[in-house]
């Protein structure tokens, strides 16, 4: 494996990423097909339903949104399921920018302390705007209380072959980040066009400095594939054996049923490996997905099947 | 000499045809006891993925305007009667009619089929009522759909049944999901394709073929369907689905097989409204 040198000039980047060994698109495509047919039953679903939770990055990222929605976004976030107290909170609240306020200030308020606010910054979502008004965008947030930040790179200037440009903007907003907030880099692979492109962009954005890399905004489809999300964790996988850094991945967007969240948990388990399985190391930006987690697991529970009526309406 | 195109009998779930995801299917007899087709079994699997079709379209249909639920209702009788040989042929196999027995059963199943289309738009203007009260209000009661239906297909006069059991909760503004008569399952099949290429949204009307017997107690405590049609339940299995489903208050019926508005309503419910008068 190649030693990981980066100096943040185009052609350190450059002659780096021509070290990464390509993608087999059709190879990808199967085995994450293949690892989607295997059959998660009984105690160990009850498992995978209760870890799934745990890992919601639970999303409003909406131009309607209200204090109010967001505020019964954060009570749920707290306690998902308010008619059972065994099921967990989840991973984090996700949300624009002039939310974060009001979404850590009802966490704090209702039991959710431990639960962080993490904010879409950087011209979310297309990135089209001046690294000033980036990095303006950033310390707002962490200065209203988010602990952790959504960018987004400039697809622009990677497709484009900009690739410094994309380097230096994550360097600079992950030293705005510092300790007081986690990164996740949004590499929004629907507009990437190929897998190359997308394991291209998982390292370039973990070599300057992300803590988690993230999938997609959720306003291009296709989203989180599974392929693309192997490829990602196949990424950070050999990440970890060169530098020894665990960095944790996040698909966002189009994940809507049980189903999806448990192939994208064997996924992880079968790619990085079972030390990913935590809120720390995975996350799944969704906000349909965790209803339909908690009607699964009242079927369980109870032996019947559940109806929109019995979860709260978002 | 050619090879008979034998057909595949699949369920019909959000306006597609799939087999059972359990991959069962069982066999059925013709009258004279010989080998006739292996329908598809269904599971509860199939019933968890037809109630969710039918929930995703049922604020489609619920709020269609009547006179729009009659015209395409009226439009699947139109096709019926383009597919009317098909009908026949399957109730001679099925039912060892004559021809000329099953000729006029299926016209009648079409004539009843158009007389349940015809109660779309007249059940609320017939049933409903202005009530009288005393103070500046206008207070109005209208029938309205309770949502998702499950209802069980008796078998006596096979396409009949089919059209009891479907037609009248689909014109109160129900979505439906049938399960078709054990014995007698080939025709409630026939009648999936004939939707399939009407104009009723995909999902209205999801039909699976199988054992009631497995699926009545899922059926029974889902919590997510509505009212439930036991037309096509023996007794005892009756009465096990009306203690499952007291939990979430589905209107349980259980019709003989006349024509009546009362099966439009039995699932409905009444809704009253109170206007100010003069705002």
């Amino acid at each position: 494996m190649t030693m990981l040198v980066i100096d943040g000039s185009e052609t350190s980047i450059k002659s780096f990423l021509r070290t990464l060994s390509p993608v087999d698109q059709v190879g990808a495509e199967s085995r994450a097909a293949m690892l989607g047919t295997r059959s998660i039953k009984t105690a160990s679903k009850l498992w995978a339903i209760d870890t799934a939770i745990s890992m919601i990055d639970l999303t409003t990222l909406e131009g309607a949104d209200t204090p109010g929605k967001v505020m019964a976004l954060c009570t749920k976030a707290v306690r998902p399921d308010p008619t059972d107290s065994t099921v967990p909170h989840v991973g984090a609240v996700c949300v624009y920018n002039d939310m974060v306020r009001i979404a850590r200030e009802h966490l704090d308020n209702n039991g959710g302390k431990s639960i962080p606010v993490a904010a879409v910054s950087t011209a979310f979502p297309s990135g089209r705007a001046s690294l000033e008004v980036k990095k303006r965008d950033t310390e707002d947030a962490i200065a209203d209380g988010a602990t952790e930040i959504d960018m987004v790179i400039d697809r622009g200037a990677f497709l484009s072959g900009n690739l410094a440009k994309v380097f230096a903007e994550i360097v600079c907003i992950k030293e705005i980040c510092g300790d007081r907030a986690h990164l996740k880099v949004i590499l929004e692979t629907g507009e990437l066009v190929t897998y190359d492109n997308v394991r291209k962009a998982s390292f370039l954005a973990m070599a300057a400095g992300a803590d988690f890399i993230k999938t997609s905004t959720g306003k291009v489809v296709p989203a989180a594939t599974t392929p693309v999300v192997l490829v990602m964790l196949e990424a950070v996988r050999d990440y970890f054996q060169m530098t020894g850094k665990k960095i944790g991945v996040k698909p966002a967007g189009g994940i809507r049923t049980t189903k999806d969240a448990i192939k994208q948990l064997v996924l992880v388990n079968e790619t990085a490996g079972p030390e990913w399985l935590t809120p720390d190391l995975f996350r799944i930006g969704a906000s349909a997905l965790l209803n339909d987690l908690l009607m699964q697991r009242m079927k369980m529970k109870n032996g019947q099947y559940s109806g929109r009526n019995y979860v709260t309406l978002d | 000499m050619r090879i008979d195109v034998k057909k595949t009998y699949k369920l019909f779930i959000g306006g597609q045809f799939p087999r059972s995801e359990s991959g069962r299917s069982y066999e059925i007899l013709d009258s004279k006891g010989n080998f006739l087709a292996n329908p598809a079994q269904a599971s509860r699997k199939d019933l968890r993925e037809a109630v969710v079709a039918a929930r995703n379209v049922s604020e489609k249909w619920s709020s269609a305007s009547a006179f729009n639920r009659s015209q395409i209702l009226y439009r699947v009788a139109e096709i019926m009667e383009g597919r009317s040989e098909q009908f026949v042929s399957e109730i001679v196999a099925q039912e060892g009619l004559s021809r000329a027995q099953a000729l006029k059963q299926v016209s009648e199943a079409i004539d009843l089929w158009v007389w349940y289309a015809g109660w779309c738009d007249k059940i609320a203007t017939i049933y409903g009522a202005t009530n009288p009260v005393s103070g500046s209000f206008y207070n109005f009661t209208t029938p309205e759909p309770v949502g998702v239906v499950a209802t069980f297909i008796s078998g006596d006069s096979s396409l009949s049944d089919i059209v009891h059991g479907i037609a009248p909760v689909l014109a109160g503004g129900n979505v439906v999901v049938a399960i078709a008569n054990e014995e007698f399952p080939l025709s409630a099949v026939t009648l999936a394709e004939v939707l399939a290429t009407s104009d009723l949204p995909a999902g209205v009307v999801n039909i699976l073929t199988g054992k009631s017997s497995e699926l009545a107690p899922w059926v029974g405590s889902h919590m997510d369907i509505d009212g439930v049609d036991g037309s096509g339940l023996d007794l005892t299995a009756y009465e096990d689905l009306r203690k499952e489903g007291a939990e979430n208050l589905k209107r349980i019926n259980r019709f003989t097989s006349v024509k009546s508005p009362q099966r439009v309503l039995s699932f409905m419910e009444n809704k009253t409204v109170w206007h100010p008068i003069g705002i």
